[in-house]
């Protein structure tokens, strides 16, 4: 390759991934804001915290709306007494004259004022030399604040509950795919019987069902059995094996040569015994791929929980983390929900880097044997 | 059958079992049920009643079934054909001898990976119309009115495309494995014969993986025209003038919103139908583009 068009590669891969990731940086830094931070325009990249001494003491002072106008003597909102911010203005954001960094400075409402104006009068009220702070005085630095992440897991109410709600899924669901799907692929491969063929062609017949075709009696079925608001329906069926689990699976048991069977038999072992200390050790890393992925899918699942948990008590965390935006009323205090945000994804973000190798195996695997 | 004919059947149907009781109960049962469900009036809190083609002449004259169908049409022709090129560029670009091939691919990947509910939450705050990054951005280089993404009808769906394209590292993933399979030999046989590195693109490497782009495409269409989560979290259902009220999001509704389970039985087989038409149709136009080897 030439310098050249080794260059545009790299500036192409640099960009595509910038823009992969950055919803990735966005999520966590809005995480990491105190909310009025996040409802004012511009944002700054980082989360600031401002401090100004009034009274003697420094306190946190906290920026609110935009003001435009560079002569006025603002009351900045958050403070515990009044406290009065000079803005200096460039193209419509208010900015602080020594970092550089906006500050946007809101307008206590309690105060009176006219509706017009209300930072004028406000700042004829306050313009006792106390309570004025000019704004060389207000320092500000990036600081993050964790204690969002707390905060949101306390708007979220039964956090722990959806947490261990979705780890119990997590585990059945892992725990009864690996092991129907394992036997059932056993027997699709390493055993020869009559009518194998013809099961089979079942099985991957039903590959091809789309979900919302089974959706409707499935749920009427877990009606009838009184398991709908339960969560039972969510991980019951994996207990009877997965038509595409058992089909990749069956790839690999038939890559084991047939002598090592054929070798235990005649020394007089069982065949689940073959099945259980043979091959499924030989397979353990087709059983990883399987289990991994199971997890996953149960992890992120959003329709199923949807369809059959009723009460807000008994949620995943995929659907309280959805509870938790509709149930905002007016203005989303996007700092928490994307800390909660963070808390989902985070776990499967560490899951991957743990086992990178084998996703890429077993993505590879379904696209290329599947 | 002989006596150990039919004890290999029997043990051949012990470690099958639990496929076949899940094919019985979790297979059978649904799909027999739900094509008799597609007769019925049906509210799963009373028995259903038979009312024979009524559901689906009731599709016909359903203006907001056809506008879910077109919506969902009209979405994957700008988010599969985006996301399939995408990632082969993506993959093609990381077939190149570069560095960091690993650090590239695990970036592109992870979205893929992402809870799409997690997903929506972030592309929700990232779309927002006054206090979104994106706009924010696009003000910042002299766009002084971004469109609405989450509010506009008509940028509602390009703003689903673009939440579903950052999940295509899954599809790099299959593509680059896919390039890694290319054999050398045709490669270099090209570059003796003075091909150009376009030219080997189009005459080598693209045939060569074509059953994988068509794998892609078929799996990208199975699944495109069932979309549903993102849509469903993001636009709280149907979205500003139903623009994204996708067949699946349909579905959803008139089975568990407004409890039409034969009606909604009834639109899940005329999806089974679009996805079969759609296949062959698929399969008939790649018959002149995919090449197997060894055929």
């Amino acid at each position: 390759m030439s310098t050249r068009s080794k260059f545009v590669v790299y500036i192409v891969l640099l960009a595509g991934a910038a823009m992969f990731v950055m919803p990735f940086a966005w999520m966590v830094l809005t995480a990491l804001k105190p909310i009025d931070q996040t409802l004012s325009q511009p944002h700054a990249w980082l989360p600031r915290r401002f401090e100004a001494a009034i009274g003697g003491r420094r306190e946190e002072i906290r920026p609110g709306a935009l003001v435009t106008d560079p002569s006025l003597w603002i009351l900045a909102s958050g403070a515990k007494r009044p406290a009065a911010v000079p803005i200096s203005s460039v193209w419509g954001g208010a900015w602080h004259p020594a970092t550089g960094a906006p500050v946007e400075v809101s307008v206590l409402k309690t105060v009176p004022a006219s509706e017009a104006h209300p930072w004028r009068e406000i700042s004829d009220l306050a313009a006792t030399r106390d309570d004025v702070v000019p704004v060389t005085e207000i320092r500000s630095w990036v600081s993050f604040r964790w204690e969002n992440f707390p905060r949101a897991v306390q708007s979220m109410r039964h956090f722990s509950r959806y947490l261990a709600n979705t780890l119990l899924l997590c585990i059945l669901n892992v725990v009864g795919t690996v092991l129907s799907s394992a036997m059932v692929a056993y027997g699709f491969s390493r055993l020869e019987w009559r009518g194998r063929e013809v099961l089979f062609g079942l099985l991957v017949a039903t590959m091809m069902i789309p979900f919302p075709v089974v959706m409707v009696p499935l749920y009427s079925l877990f009606r009838s059995l009184g398991m709908v608001g339960t969560l039972k329906p969510l991980w019951v069926g994996s207990f009877f094996a997965n038509a595409f689990n058992v089909f990749l699976l069956r790839q690999f048991f038939r890559t084991i040569p047939k002598d090592l069977s054929e070798a235990a038999r005649i020394d007089g072992c069982g065949e689940f015994r073959i099945f259980w200390q043979i091959i499924l050790p030989l397979c353990t890393p087709a059983l990883v791929v399987v289990g991994l992925f199971t997890f996953l899918g149960a992890w992120n699942d959003y329709l199923g929980p949807l369809i059959y948990l009723t009460d807000e008590k008994d949620f995943t965390l995929a659907l309280g983390l959805d509870a938790m935006k509709s149930s905002e009323s007016g203005a989303t205090e996007w700092p928490y929900l994307m800390a909660a945000s963070t808390l989902v994804i985070l776990p499967v973000i560490a899951l991957f880097f743990v086992a990178q190798r084998k996703f890429v195996e077993g993505i590879a695997m379904t696209g290329i044997k599947g | 059958m002989t006596p150990g004919e039919r004890r290999r059947s029997l043990v051949g149907l012990a470690f099958v079992s639990p496929w076949l009781v899940g094919f019985l109960v979790f297979a059978c049962y649904p799909v027999c049920a739900s094509v008799y469900f597609s007769f019925c009036d049906y509210d799963v809190l009373s028995r259903p009643v038979w009312v024979g083609l009524l559901n689906y002449q009731d599709m016909l004259s359903d203006g907001v079934f056809w506008q879910s169908v077109r919506n969902t049409l009209v979405f994957n022709l700008m988010a599969l054909p985006l996301g399939l090129v995408s990632a082969l560029v993506l993959a093609l670009l990381l077939n190149q001898p570069v560095r960091m091939k690993g650090t590239f691919r695990a970036i592109y990947y992870l979205p893929s990976l992402v809870p799409a509910v997690a997903g929506a939450m972030v592309w929700l705050w990232i779309l927002n119309g006054r206090l979104g990054l994106l706009n924010q951005g696009l003000e910042a280089i002299g766009f002084s009115n971004p469109p609405q993404w989450l509010v506009d009808p008509a940028w509602t769906k390009p703003s689903l495309a673009l939440v579903s394209l950052w999940g295509c590292g899954n599809t790099v993933v299959i593509y680059l494995a896919a390039l890694q399979g290319v054999p050398q030999s045709l490669i270099e046989a090209s570059m003796i014969d003075g091909a150009s590195a376009w030219r080997r693109l189009i005459h080598v490497t693209l045939p060569a993986i074509s059953p994988v782009i068509y794998f892609n495409l078929l799996i990208g269409i199975i699944g495109g025209l069932q979309v549903f989560t993102s849509a469903f979290i993001m636009m709280g259902g149907a979205g500003p003038e139903r623009s994204v009220l996708f067949y699946a999001i349909y579905i959803y509704q008139n089975a568990f919103e407004y409890r039409h389970m034969g009606y909604a039985s009834a639109m899940a087989w005329m999806l089974c139908m679009l996805i079969l038409v759609l296949t062959l149709l698929a399969s008939r136009v790649s018959r002149r583009f995919v090449h197997y080897q060894g055929d």
